[in-house]
């Protein structure tokens, strides 16, 4: 993607509108990914906020946002969104509110609540063209509650809830749901990958949104230290491993036409992207699962092979 | 004012009209359908000038009311039975929101089985969430009571929602003579709503809905709502003054029925209690001192006027048309919880109009002598199931139909 806003660190914009010091872990991919697409935003952001890891941002009495924050539910927060938007457009056309007081409303969500019980409702927004970002943290699991195995998990990676035991010895048996696919079947005006190892593609993407009307999708790698078990300082290297080695592919989908950002013409091997993280042990040891990992790299490559 | 036949779903949605809301949320179920309908209709002739958004859910629908009256909007919507209880977790978030709307809930027996016509287990089912519920009795009052629900709602000491409940069917469906407001007189009751507390907006960062550590600062927020909750009793009772001296109509937080030499009350809600008050007419009219009590606002729940209208009275009976399976009818257990203490009447529970189960010939007398045997022997909080031996004759038939009969070889028909 050639970038026309965003094409070098320095124009990263430096105002920060969510501040440090929240009650998150640290190394939080998925934090980063919020930080940074915030800035890209601006400040007239109200949030509707699904249940997840973020709603920890906003505790009583303390909010790290300069913007607005609504906390819905697990299942309804794009519903929330609709609420948000309808109203402020409503009052404005009457003239109750100025026009300079409106808000762009974005859905910030995890992939455990945009997954199953929250599908339905961003399903139902983005069906009436309602316009709003939805920005998904994507940890891969159900992490707020001790991350358990969510429609989003990995396969063969291991959780609470599909430990790798004799039984099953691959960990989760079912593939990653792809909620890009999901979401670009609805037909939204824009949606994305995105994924904080990679700052500049993720503002860029926001800056083509912007012009659009309607839904504009976002749904960001969110690399989980205590989930998949990782030091927190590399989170944001297992985030660009992610990208490298395939697994991630960053795209952008315009009105519907998928196109990669960024094109890893040499991946590195899956292995070595799995290969730091705890939720993937199993895989190593005490034994080498060969035929699964095998497998695990067969399905990256054809990705890559449909989609070049 | 114009006087027209109103259906009581009409009613409902004259009532938003006349309310001028900016905003409503919609979902379809029966018996509410035509609420929405109707008001999509005036939407689309701009005779109403508000947003009518078809959400995914009665989950969606509710989620989509709050955030828009946490914006700044006055919003209605309405739903019945299984779309309240779908919507049940966000009417306990919005409430908690302390955000003002107006639900109109058109009630309908819940599944399973599965039932289109009127009982109370929907709404009674929200009875704790937080939201005021004003139960409606006629096509007129439900009109009136949303109109007075808006006001009551967007109250400073109030900010709560509140629900509107009408009967399915035998309310939703029927046709009564309703005076309908001049739209200036509703809009010198109810001015538009301007919120000073919630209303997102690029001027005005504020965060709704946050976490709180701790039971400390949970218990606070809830208080505070029981508290504001408390305070619309009070102010419920002023806004009807002032409705009563604007429209000629005044609304309690009870509705008394010849209670002035009444020794036996009887205690109803809804449009049931039409039958009720009939029943009870004729009972007096052979001499006996019998009063109903129809409950009309049912959270808050008014327990000192409660006390006020039944202490001292020889037996009161509540005919719940309701059931919580393996207690009895819920609005008893609320209406002896009020009246206990020193002086108390005898009690009697009696639960009806499950599903829209009509009363029996004879059923009211029986009830009668019930209320004279508490009298006598005391009461007790076991319900009695009201049914007769003509329902037991046909559900009898019905079962040897399906294979079931009572007591019979159901050979292979199993």
């Amino acid at each position: 993607m050639r970038r026309e806003v965003y094409r070098g660190i320095r124009d990263v914009p430096a105002e920060e509108y969510l501040a440090g010091g929240t009650g998150l872990c640290g190394g939080c991919g998925g934090l980063l990914a919020l930080r940074l697409f915030h800035k890209a935003l601006g400040p007239n952001v109200v949030f509707s906020n699904a249940a997840g890891c973020l709603t920890l941002l906003a505790v009583f009495p303390f909010s790290p946002f300069r913007s607005s924050w609504l906390y819905t539910a697990m299942a309804s927060a794009p519903a929330g969104a609709q609420g948000l938007r309808d109203a402020l457009d409503v009052l404005i056309a009457k003239g109750r509110r100025p026009p300079e007081d409106d808000l762009q409303v974005v859905v910030v969500s995890g992939d455990g609540a945009a997954h199953g019980i929250g599908l339905q409702s961003t399903l139902g927004a983005v069906h009436r063209g309602l316009d709003f970002w939805y920005f998904c943290y994507d940890n891969e699991g159900f992490a707020n509650t001790g991350f358990q195995t969510s429609p989003s998990s990995p396969r063969a990676s291991r959780s609470p809830t599909t430990p790798a035991s004799a039984a099953a010895p691959g960990g989760n048996p079912l593939r990653k749901q792809d909620l890009f696919e999901l979401w670009r079947a609805a037909g939204p005006a824009y949606l994305a990958t995105v994924s904080p190892s990679h700052p500049l593609d993720l503002l860029e993407k926001v800056a083509r949104a912007r012009p659009l009307r309607g839904p504009k999708l976002f749904l960001a790698l969110a690399s989980c230290p205590p989930g998949w078990g990782l030091d927190p300082a590399a989170s944001v290297e297992v985030a660009r491993l992610a990208v490298q080695s395939g697994v991630w592919p960053l795209k952008e989908a315009l009105h519907g036409e998928v196109r990669h950002t960024a094109v890893p013409h040499r991946r590195k091997p899956v292995e070595e992207y799995l290969r730091g993280q705890e939720r993937y042990r199993h895989l190593f040891e005490p034994e080498r699962r060969d035929a699964l990992l095998a497998e695990l790299q067969a399905e990256v490559d054809a990705y890559w092979a449909r989609s070049e | 004012m114009t006087r027209e036949l109103l259906t009581g779903n009409a009613a409902a949605a004259w009532g938003a009209r006349l309310a001028d809301v900016d905003y409503v949320p919609a979902y379809p179920i029966t018996p509410q359908t035509e609420i929405i309908e109707t008001l999509a209709r005036w939407i689309g002739e701009g005779s109403l000038a508000a947003r009518l958004v078809t959400l995914d859910s009665e989950h969606s629908m509710l989620t989509a009311a709050g955030a828009a009256a946490a914006t700044g909007a006055r919003v209605f919507t309405a739903t019945s039975s299984q779309g309240l209880l779908y919507a049940l977790e966000m009417l306990y978030s919005v409430a908690g929101w302390r955000v003002p709307l107006v639900l109109v809930n058109v009630s309908r027996g819940v599944s399973a089985p599965i039932t289109l016509e009127p009982d109370h287990d929907d709404v009674l089912a929200a009875r704790d969430c937080g939201f005021l519920q004003i139960h409606a009795a006629t096509a007129q009052e439900v009109l009136d009571s949303v109109l007075l629900a808006h006001r009551l709602a967007e109250d400073p000491d109030v900010l709560l929602p509140v629900l509107v409940n009408l009967d399915g069917f035998h309310l939703s469906f029927t046709r009564e003579p309703v005076e309908i407001p001049d739209v200036a007189a509703a809009r010198a009751f109810l001015p538009p709503y301007a919120p000073e507390h919630a209303r997102f907006g690029a001027s005005h960062a504020m965060a709704q809905g946050v976490a709180v550590l701790g039971g400390s600062a949970y218990s606070f927020f809830r208080y505070q709502m029981h508290l504001a909750a408390e305070a619309a009793l009070e102010r419920h009772e002023a806004l009807a003054a002032e409705f009563a001296e604007r429209f000629g109509r005044r609304y309690g937080l009870l509705e008394a029925h010849h209670l002035d030499d009444a020794e036996h009350v009887l205690v109803m809600s809804n449009s049931m209690s039409g039958v009720g008050l009939a029943e009870v007419e004729r009972l007096r009219a052979a001499g006996q001192r019998v009063g109903l009590l129809r409950l009309r606002v049912i959270r808050p729940f008014p327990q000192q006027e409660l006390r006020r209208l039944l202490g001292g009275r020889r037996a009161v009976g509540v005919i719940d048309q309701n059931l919580s399976i393996g207690k009895g009818g819920i609005l008893f257990a609320e209406v002896a919880s009020a009246l206990a203490g020193p002086g108390a009447p005898a009690l009697c529970s009696f639960v009806s109009g499950l599903g829209g189960r009509r009363f029996q010939a004879g059923e009211f007398d029986r009830m009668l002598e019930s209320l004279r045997r508490a009298e006598r022997e005391g009461g007790s909080p076991e319900p009695e199931l009201l049914w007769t031996d003509t329902e037991q004759r046909r559900i009898g038939e019905l079962l040897r139909v399906a294979g079931r009969g009572f007591g019979e070889e159901t050979g292979g028909a199993a």
